[in-house]
């Protein structure tokens, strides 16, 4: 097995679609959190295998689109500082902050390098041992383990000049702000690998308080449609509860040991989402025992916050509430290649895949 | 942000695995992951192993959605 082209044969899907049209009857809306699942069902035209009585929405789970432009221009003041040295994910090297990108800084010739890991900034740090790097960490559940970790690192190597800006973030508070919010949901098509490492704990209240649906989901089409179909049985049975699609991967306790090492480096804290505004203990910034590590500790700089663009809608979209053809600059003023809004920079940005797979 | 592959494991060497998909083989970190060895699956992410693939839990995947799909396995099957 490959564990790809087995989930991706044309007649299981075909086939797990006419089973969810036969049992299919009540009217909801089910939320894709993750930007991986926004992309899969535009890639593979699901929308158009289900019954008009299932509309998928989606959510609030692409990191460098809920991260936000002060996140961005704090990045950019960084990288202005003297002696800096600014390593990203490459996603984030388009998205605009208020005056200026990350891309636009490195063609003005400010050290701004792109790393595909984190432990690719450890080597830069130990190659110059002048400078500070200031690593941009964002991301969910998934990806801070890997922060974390390269910090661990970072302290038994007494590598001092390594540090991070944590725009991380956590997936519970944000999916349960949306359902008080009043966005109408029956179900999560849960994030697969956000859950790979945390288990499927952290859904437990969404079934218990709020009366929803969640299945954990892989990202091929056929994983996608078989979570979509155990959701739909789920809430035709009134019972809604926490299941595993993807149970090749995911295990109900998650990755212990990366969650040992998350929460070893990172603590819960309040945080920013665009669009939604502040969420309680939502983000996660570096404990104090790694603050030599931190670099808003180390080299305070107090960015200050800018309205975000005129007309972009960016913050609705991002709660479901809107879709990107709603948006009147969507297409228009506001392109892939010359992007608004964040949903348009980030390839799993909503905008940036409705833009690409649009009709 | 969150995408991570499949990758097969071809040796592991202390902290880090040497791992391949498709024809290309890539380095994955085993600071997140324990007990990874050469023909196991790991989900490679960023440059570390973040879980294990498990290849029973994956046959039963295709095996109750061939159900669904009505199709018997021996006419269907995955290599």
């Amino acid at each position: 097995m490959k564990y790809i082209d087995e989930y991706r044969k044309k007649d299981l899907i075909l086939g797990v679609s006419s089973e969810i049209k036969k049992i299919s009857k009540k009217e909801i809306s089910l939320m894709e959190v993750c930007g991986g699942h926004t992309m899969a069902i535009h890639r593979f035209g699901l929308s158009s295998l289900l019954p008009p009585n299932i509309s998928l929405l989606s959510g609030p789970g692409c990191p460098v689109c809920v991260s936000g432009q002060h996140f961005i221009d704090t990045a950019i003041a960084y990288c202005r500082q003297p002696g800096i040295i600014l390593t990203t994910y490459g996603d984030l090297i388009r998205v605009p902050g208020s005056e200026s990108s990350l891309e636009k800084e490195k063609a003005a010739g400010k050290d701004v390098r792109i790393v595909y890991s984190v432990l690719e900034s450890l080597e830069i740090a130990r190659k110059n041992p002048g400078c500070r790097i200031v690593f941009l960490g964002i991301g969910f559940e998934t990806t801070a383990p890997l922060t974390a970790a390269a910090i661990v690192e970072a302290s038994r190597h007494k590598l001092r000049n390594f540090h991070v800006l944590s725009a991380h973030k956590v997936m519970p508070p944000v999916m349960k702000a949306l359902v008080q919010d009043g966005v109408k949901i029956d179900g999560f098509i849960a994030p697969g690998h956000v859950t790979a490492i945390t288990g499927t704990g952290i859904y437990r209240d969404l079934p218990e308080t709020f009366g929803l649906g969640v299945v954990v989901s892989g990202f091929e089409p056929v994983d996608m449609m078989q979570a979509i179909l155990m959701l739909v049985r789920q809430i035709e049975a009134g019972k809604p509860g926490v299941e595993i699609q993807y149970q090749r991967v995911v295990q109900q306790e998650g990755n212990l040991k990366a969650l040992k090492i998350l929460n070893t480096v990172f603590r819960l804290a309040d945080d920013h989402w665009r669009g939604l505004g502040m969420i309680p203990l939502s983000g996660m910034k570096l404990r104090p025992r790694f603050s030599a590590f931190d670099i808003e500790k180390v080299m305070p700089l107090g960015v200050p916050v800018a309205a975000e663009p005129k007309g972009c809608i960016c913050g609705l979209i991002l709660r479901g509430l809107k879709k990107p053809t709603h948006c009147r600059l969507f297409a228009k003023k506001c392109t892939p290649a010359d992007p608004v809004g964040a949903c348009m920079v980030s390839a799993e940005g909503t905008c940036a895949t409705y833009y690409k797979y649009r009709e | 942000m969150c995408l991570a592959i499949p990758a097969k494991v071809l040796s592991v060497d202390g902290p880090l695995a040497r791992v391949i998909i498709g024809d290309t083989e890539y380095n994955a970190s085993l600071m997140l992951l324990d007990d990874v060895k050469a023909g196991d699956y790991i989900m490679l992410h960023a440059g570390f192993a973040i879980q294990k693939v498990d290849e029973e839990e994956a046959r039963e995947t295709i095996r109750l959605l061939n159900e669904v799909a009505g199709y018997s396995p021996d006419t269907d099957e995955i290599h």
